[in-house]
């Protein structure tokens, strides 16, 4: 049987000369996103801002949207939306925080069900008091800085502090792009946000650990290689695994998207953007070429001529693994130009 | 790397069944499994999101209960020096203390020892804790008595305790099922109950604190004159039914402590809902002696400071029984004797989150997840073989067996799977196989640069390791840090991700790799197929 193969075997794809417009584009585009963050805000759930989130489903044929916001804009409560949801009987009612405190949402909540009565099933009612909905923000904010904290330590203890760096970069790149998409798409931001949020941290640090790891071993292995060209060959050595693992995420993200309900939808679509097409340009686009940058590997060229280490001792009849480093030298001077 | 002793592999193996074989509870219904040893009965409960059911947050008034701590200690020193007969003027409380002014100079001494008594050592976790329970502060003839931070700290945490039992004594009264009730952070209680769709009621009953008093009208005064003139110091203006107004005593005859028994029922006259109750016999007494003392003057049935009833009393009530009647519905009647049978609340307690699933959208959500499920996984496999053949074939037994590994260990813990939990488990299958993607390109990279199939293999196995573990921890570092700070289903998503990690390390390395050794060993490959 003929396997596929996605990628073929030897790439030898500069993509450090990419560096010149990514780095550009990368800063242009988390810019807007920090722009949308500002004047075109989130879109905050009542996790974050309290208030009464109802989906309800009539019994009787699709909803009759103007019906029901005459119905709840009789009982002043302040700012509400109606939106449809999935089916056409489906009905997202979302209620602003009412004042007065914690009993206040209670009543609000009580009135919308007297109102409404019997001729809908309500399938999810939530209510978010104002002691709570603080709490909740802070609590997610500091989420996401411990997990930043911690991985990055962790990365500091594995590799050297450049590396840690560069990864916090790329994926404060990443959070950031991802929250502009979420302010652009208006899609809910709540606690399960942060929960996309984080797991978009956790792959995309995945994916640079991959590629970061490759680089060390190239590092220890090839002591003169100029380091675009051993990015480059690092990044063209798990290029394969990159795209192949990307393919098999998207499609589960896909399968959830398309099939998990409108519950998880924001989440899937949420991740989608940031595992599949943030994650993978940041790891190969900003996280690698940008350690040229942090100075890995500048002490090289000041190096003596060594004896180049060839393959690990434990396979003396393999030549060298890494496909491009035997081409390395002609390219060596198209680098330094 | 593609060495195993008998005894190693053996031991992935059973480890791999018996972990799948914790997940098989939740394959049979809940009589077939009630058979079976109780260590093996553990289960997957499925999240409120999933079955339907309400969630409620409650918080405990912290402010109630140190206005309350206040106000007791105001009454011990008016108390204490009374039973010395020290002369005092100004008894207030005044911010967080309680100020008193001792009248003659002479008498500062042995009031300030008196009220010292009043203090009590705290106990720590380790013996004492050096903390008293009230600071005292003497200037002149000014004393001030102010609750330690730390007692107000134990208060709280007395009255949150006290609550949850009394919570779970309303809500089993109710009839709900299987409701789990505990204590979320220093002063708050989560309740949820699966299946209940709408929790007015249950709101409704658990927003009443239910102190119920009986105490005497005060008969000095009319409310008017009172309101006109001056409240007098031991009475206060309550609400009853219907906008009216009372001037009770503060004095309490008995109080709700004292019942034991409380049933909804109906007058034999009128016919109207009533509420029976009988006292304890300390409770009868109080009652009875009260009672005989005051025929003829009414006396105030008290709940939460609302006069519910101000019934004279035409004759001693001897027996330690009565009857409350107040235009109560049958309803309020009936919810009534179930406030008073569970009895009061320490402090009030206010709904301050609540989140609500019909049974309809569990339904639909699990549908969701499970049709979800299938189409990745389907996917998934169908991808791996495509791309490495007979080594994505050992992939997909390797991610089968995770996902059954991942239903294991949840069943071992009873863990809770939300929806989010299932969309952990469909990612889990999607970066599972990533560990596997890693060894097999190291693998055909090996393979390219001129190794023999099993060295190749071999390295491929060990290089790949390093990668797969930084890659791992590090995702796993982020779901821990889910966990700690998430509730409800974003710990969900956290725990079957963090769970899904550990064992895809188990599967996609290990198995694979006592997989993969096997195969060798059988067919002693030339090349490899990948």
């Amino acid at each position: 049987m003929r396997l596929l193969r996605i990628v073929p075997d030897d790439t030898r794809f500069d993509f450090m000369r990419f560096r010149r417009i990514s780095f550009p584009i990368s800063a242009m585009l988390s810019i807007v996103a920090i722009l949308l963050y500002f004047y075109h805000g989130l879109n905050f759930g009542i996790d974050f801002v309290g208030g009464t989130l109802m989906e309800v489903q009539t019994k009787a044929g699709p909803a009759d949207l103007a019906k029901m916001r005459g119905t709840i804009g009789a009982l002043h409560l302040g700012d509400f939306q109606l939106q449809q949801f999935g089916a056409p009987n489906d009905v997202l009612i979302r209620i602003s925080e009412q004042p007065g405190g914690d009993a206040a949402q209670q009543e609000a909540v009580q009135k919308v069900r007297n109102a409404l009565g019997s001729e809908v099933e309500y399938r999810r009612v939530e209510v978010v008091g104002p002691s709570v909905s603080t709490e909740l923000l802070s609590y997610g904010t500091i989420g996401l800085v411990l997990a930043i904290g911690a991985i990055l330590i962790y990365l500091w203890f594995r590799f050297e502090w450049q590396f840690a760096l560069g990864a916090m970069i790329a994926n404060v790149h990443d959070l950031v792009l991802t929250v502009g998409f979420m302010s652009l798409t208006h899609i809910d931001f709540d606690l399960t946000s942060i929960a996309a949020l984080l797991t978009i941290l956790g792959y995309s640090l995945n994916d640079t650990v991959v590629i970061y790891d490759r680089i060390r071993e190239m590092l220890r292995r090839y002591k003169r290689m100029p380091m675009p060209d051993l990015l480059n060959a690092s990044i063209n050595a798990t290029l394969s695994r990159s795209i192949v693992t990307h393919l098999t995420v998207s499609l589960s993200l896909l399968a959830l998207l398309l099939f998990g309900g409108q519950a998880i939808r924001s989440f899937t679509a949420t991740m989608m953007f940031g595992v599949v097409l943030v994650g993978t340009y940041t790891s190969v686009f900003i996280a690698s070429p940008i350690l040229i940058y942090l100075g890995v590997g500048r002490t090289r060229r000041g190096e003596p001529e060594g004896t180049e280490v060839e393959a690990p001792p434990t396979a003396p009849q393999a030549p060298p693994s890494p496909p491009s480093s035997s081409k390395a030298p002609p390219k060596r001077a198209k680098a330094r130009r | 790397m593609l060495f195993f002793t008998r005894w190693k592999a053996a031991g992935i193996l059973l480890t791999a069944l018996v972990v799948c074989l914790f997940a098989l509870p939740n394959f049979f219904s809940e009589d077939a499994v009630r058979a079976w040893p109780s260590w093996a009965q553990r289960h997957i409960v499925l999240g409120l999101d999933l079955q339907g059911g309400s969630s409620l947050l409650l918080e405990v008034d912290t402010a109630a209960v140190r206005k309350e701590r206040l106000q007791g200690l105001a009454d011990d020193v008016l108390r204490t020096l009374r039973q010395a007969r020290i002369a005092f003027t100004g008894r207030s409380i005044h911010g967080n203390g309680v100020e008193v002014r001792i009248t003659r100079e002479s008498d500062v001494d042995n009031a300030s020892a008196k009220l010292r008594e009043l203090s009590q050592p705290l106990s720590g976790i380790l013996g004492s804790s050096g903390q008293r329970s009230v600071d005292i502060n003497v200037n002149g003839g000014l004393i001030t008595l102010t609750p330690s931070d730390a007692a107000i700290t134990e208060r709280i945490r007395q009255a949150v305790d006290q609550s949850i039992q009394i919570i779970e004594r309303r809500v089993n009264e109710l009839g709900l099922v299987e409701p789990t009730i505990q204590r979320e952070g220093s002063s708050r209680i989560l309740v949820q109950v699966p299946g209940l769709q709408d929790p007015s009621r249950l709101k409704a009953i658990l927003g009443k604190t239910a102190k119920l008093d009986f105490r005497m009208v005060d008969l000095s005064e009319t409310v008017q004159q009172a309101q006109a003139t001056h409240v007098p110091q031991d009475s206060e203006i309550l609400d009853g039914e219907g906008g009216q107004k009372y001037l009770i005593e503060k004095r309490v005859l008995v109080s709700g402590a004292d019942l034991v028994d409380a049933q909804p029922g109906f007058d034999q006259r009128s016919n109207e809902p009533i509420v029976s109750f009988r006292f304890n016999s300390s409770g009868a007494r109080k009652f009875a002696e009260a009672t005989q003392a005051n025929v003829g003057k009414p006396f105030a049935i008290v709940l939460d400071n609302k006069v519910i009833s101000a019934p004279v009393i035409r004759e001693p009530i001897l027996g330690g029984s009565g009857q409350i009647s107040g235009n109560f519905t049958v309803q309020q009647a009936n919810d009534l004797s179930i406030l008073l049978r569970a009895g009061a609340l320490p402090a009030p307690l206010a709904v301050i989150e609540e989140r609500t699933v019909g049974p309809g959208l569990g339904q639909d959500s699990i549908n969701a997840g499970e049709h979800a499920a299938y189409v990745g996984a389907a996917l998934v496999v169908f991808f791996m073989l495509v791309t490495y053949g007979l080594f994505g074939l050992f992939a997909n037994i390797a991610v089968a067996v995770n996902v059954m590994m991942i239903f294991g260990v949840l069943s071992m813990l009873s863990a809770t799977l939300t929806l989010p939990g299932i969309a952990g488990i469909v990612l889990t299958v999607g970066i599972a196989v990533d560990s596997n993607v890693l060894i097999y390109e190291r693998i055909r990279e090996e393979v390219r640069a001129g190794r023999s199939a099993i060295s190749a293999i071999d390295a491929g196995f060990s290089r790949a390791l390093a990668t797969i573990l930084d890659s791992n921890i590090t995702t796993f570092i982020a779901a821990a840090v889910l966990f700690y700070i998430g509730t409800g289903p974003v710990r969900g998503f956290a725990v079957t991700l963090g769970i899904g990690i550990l064992t895809s390390l188990f599967t996609a390395f290990t198995l694979t790799r006592l997989i993969v050794a096997y195969w060798v060993r059988v067919w002693r490959p030339r090349t490899v197929p990948i």
